[in-house]
């Protein structure tokens, strides 16, 4: 084992060693580039956040401060107040409820299709993971005007389900799900045969189990595409009582084109969530994003 | 233990007789027929349903005046096509307009996704305190969504209080530039943040492929006294190949798709100038609710992008003997 690891990074291995000692000039050079390039990806959300705490006349003030004077959450009270034309709440809320649902459908949905893909033989296998995989290249454009028809009919616009189900059927999920299981050994489903098992046991009691950061990783993402998108939402939901998030945040917009305090707090409450998602489970996500590029 | 011989939990195994003595790879791949598609039904039902069906669909509300708020749908065969190519009518103009705007935007914002994030992945590849933390920080702003992005850039960039054109001032540039409302300033606008938003996800894509790079390769390459640049010519780039043919697909297919950051931070203005052919699909089947039009505008647009990806898989094709 080490062996193997020393043959193949000799170099590195020693380097980053001796980097974490002692600070090489270079080394030093990059990390103050890096840092500085840091403060342009952190600095707007900052201000954001700060300009949220202001009040309606120190949000528009110039030069503009990066202390809220004074500290004020008239910004949030006024779009959290009940009776309001734009239910900050409510959209959150309805975020919340459409953004779970979503994910567990498609974790549900994708594991499910993804497992006889990966490990049965049956007639259609290659026919069907081929149409699944070319969707992939589909523009989802070409499904707007389509499935707004169909979502229409069948009773959904200006509803949740709208941005819950049509969205779920995820090519993405299925190929993700797919890559995961085929990296399993397949040992452990022969044992489970000779024990006895059936299909829906050594699906449910050996894979499922080891399947869990995996379908974590798919719950995630499906959350944070559901929870961001944009157009679709924007289109099936008009009325204020049934938007999301990111809907409402354009209606807040265009009905107070230059209250920038509110904007920016409907702005900070749309990203708390995704932020602290990103914040404590940021290795799932990251992994998830360049597991899809390296296996794409 | 008893039950050496059951088969894959099928109650009846008339569905799959496989000749015996197959290895148990092969054995623990068999089932009734029924299973894999009692796995696969609930997906294929939305599948079917909400991206076969409506594909199709699609393609059949494009043959005819579709507006969604008659009873009458007249079949007019490629009449919407046709339209979309007589110069000088409002669909022509409206969508050529849109299209060139969609062209704008990838033609500045691709180049810019691919170059500058590969710059950030090589920066990051070798290990150094905070490492894991310049990665997140980079990859951050991609968690928030284009409604967020999209509302703060507006403030951000306003051009009488914001704070880009109040820190240009500053370093004695010009601060008054309107940055939503004129072009070409709106382009530079809408490109630079897509850049901040996105660029992220890309670095954390190439560095996940430059890991895969065997160190032995640069190894080599340095004994046959290659230079930093002759090493990311020959090792690095090769390397990266089918990470790159990735990323260059997905950052097309994202920038070719570009309708929330011009929705809310540009409203496709100045005029109809930052409109982009999303936007003017959306606008016209879905607010106009002139369907037809819609759908074949969004047929066009499809085939230019599957070109503009066959262009791509040409350009990474796996080459022998390149040199």
């Amino acid at each position: 084992m080490s062996s193997t690891v020393e043959t193949r990074t000799p170099r590195t291995d020693e380097q980053s060693v001796k980097q974490a000692r002692k600070l090489q000039p270079r080394t030093l050079a990059k990390i103050v580039l890096l840092t500085l390039v840091a403060l342009v990806f952190i600095s707007p959300v900052i201000f954001m956040i700060v300009t949220s705490f202001k009040t309606r006349p120190d949000a528009t003030s110039i030069p503009p401060s990066w202390i809220p004077n004074p500290f004020s959450l008239e910004a949030y009270r006024t779009l959290l107040a009940p009776g309001s034309n734009t239910p900050v709440l409510r959209w959150f809320f309805n975020s919340m409820v459409a953004a779970i649902l979503h994910s567990a459908l498609v974790v549900v949905t994708a594991s499910l299709a993804a497992y006889p893909l990966a490990r049965m033989n049956f007639r259609g296998k290659k026919i069907v993971f081929a149409v699944i995989v070319a969707t992939l290249l589909v523009p989802p454009v070409i499904l707007v005007i389509p499935n707004y028809l169909l979502v229409s009919d069948l009773g959904w616009l200006n509803s949740l389900v709208a941005i819950i189900v049509p969205t779920a059927a995820s090519a993405f999920g299925v190929f993700f799900m797919r890559q995961f299981f085929i990296s399993l050994p397949e040992d452990l489903e022969e044992a489970a045969r000779i024990d006895g098992a059936n299909r829906v046991q050594m699906f449910t009691r050996i894979i499922l189990p080891l399947a869990k950061p995996a379908m974590a990783t798919l719950a995630l993402l499906a959350f944070l595409g559901n929870w961001n998108d944009f157009l679709w939402p924007v289109y099936v939901l008009f009325t204020p009582e049934v938007q999301t998030l990111p809907p409402g945040l354009s209606t807040l917009q265009s009905a107070n084109a230059v209250r920038y305090d509110l904007l920016m707090a409907g702005a900070v409450i749309a990203s708390v969530p995704v932020l602290a998602l990103f914040v404590f489970l940021q290795r799932f996500i990251i992994e998830g994003v360049s597991r899809s590029g390296v296996k794409g | 233990m008893t039950t050496l011989k059951q088969e894959g939990g099928a109650p009846s195994r008339k569905g799959a007789p496989r000749p015996s003595g197959t290895s148990s790879s092969r054995e623990i791949r068999k089932q009734a027929a029924a299973t894999p598609w009692l796995f696969l039904a609930p997906y294929l039902v939305l599948f079917i349903a909400f991206v076969l069906v409506p594909i199709i669909f699609g393609a059949w509300i494009s043959l005819h005046t579709w507006d969604y708020t008659r009873p009458l749908k007249p079949f007019v065969g490629l009449g919407n096509y046709a339209e979309l190519f007589r110069p000088g009518t409002g669909p022509f103009n409206n969508f050529w307009g849109a299209m060139q705007a969609t062209g704008i935007f990838t033609l500045f914002s691709v180049p810019l996704l691919l170059v500058i994030p590969l710059a950030v992945a090589i920066l990051m590849a070798k290990k150094f305190p905070g490492r894991n933390f310049f990665r997140a920080v980079y990859f951050a702003p991609y968690v928030l969504g284009v409604a967020v992005i999209g509302v703060m850039w507006r403030y951000l960039l306003d051009n009488n209080i914001g704070l880009v054109n109040y820190y240009m001032g500053l370093l004695g540039l010009p601060s008054d530039i309107a940055w939503t409302t004129s072009t070409p300033a709106a382009w530079v606008a809408l490109v630079g943040v897509t850049v901040w938003w996105t660029l992220g996800f890309n670095a954390v894509i190439y560095l996940a492929g430059l890991q895969d790079i065997p160190a032995e390769l640069y190894e080599a390459a340095r004994m046959d006294g290659a230079t930093p640049w002759q090493q990311f010519i020959n090792v690095t780039l090769p390397g990266l190949r089918p990470v790159l043919s990735f990323v260059t697909l997905v950052t097309l297919i994202a920038s070719v798709n570009m309708f929330g950051q011009s929705y809310l931070m540009t409203q496709g203005g100045p005029g109809r100038e930052t409109r982009t052919a999303i936007y003017q699909i959306a606008d016209t089947g879905l607010r106009n609710f002139q369907m037809g039009s819609a759908a074949a505008m969004s047929y066009v647009l499809t085939l230019f992008l599957m070109a503009l990806s066959l262009v791509v898989f040409w350009l990474f094709r796996e080459r022998k003997d390149v040199r």
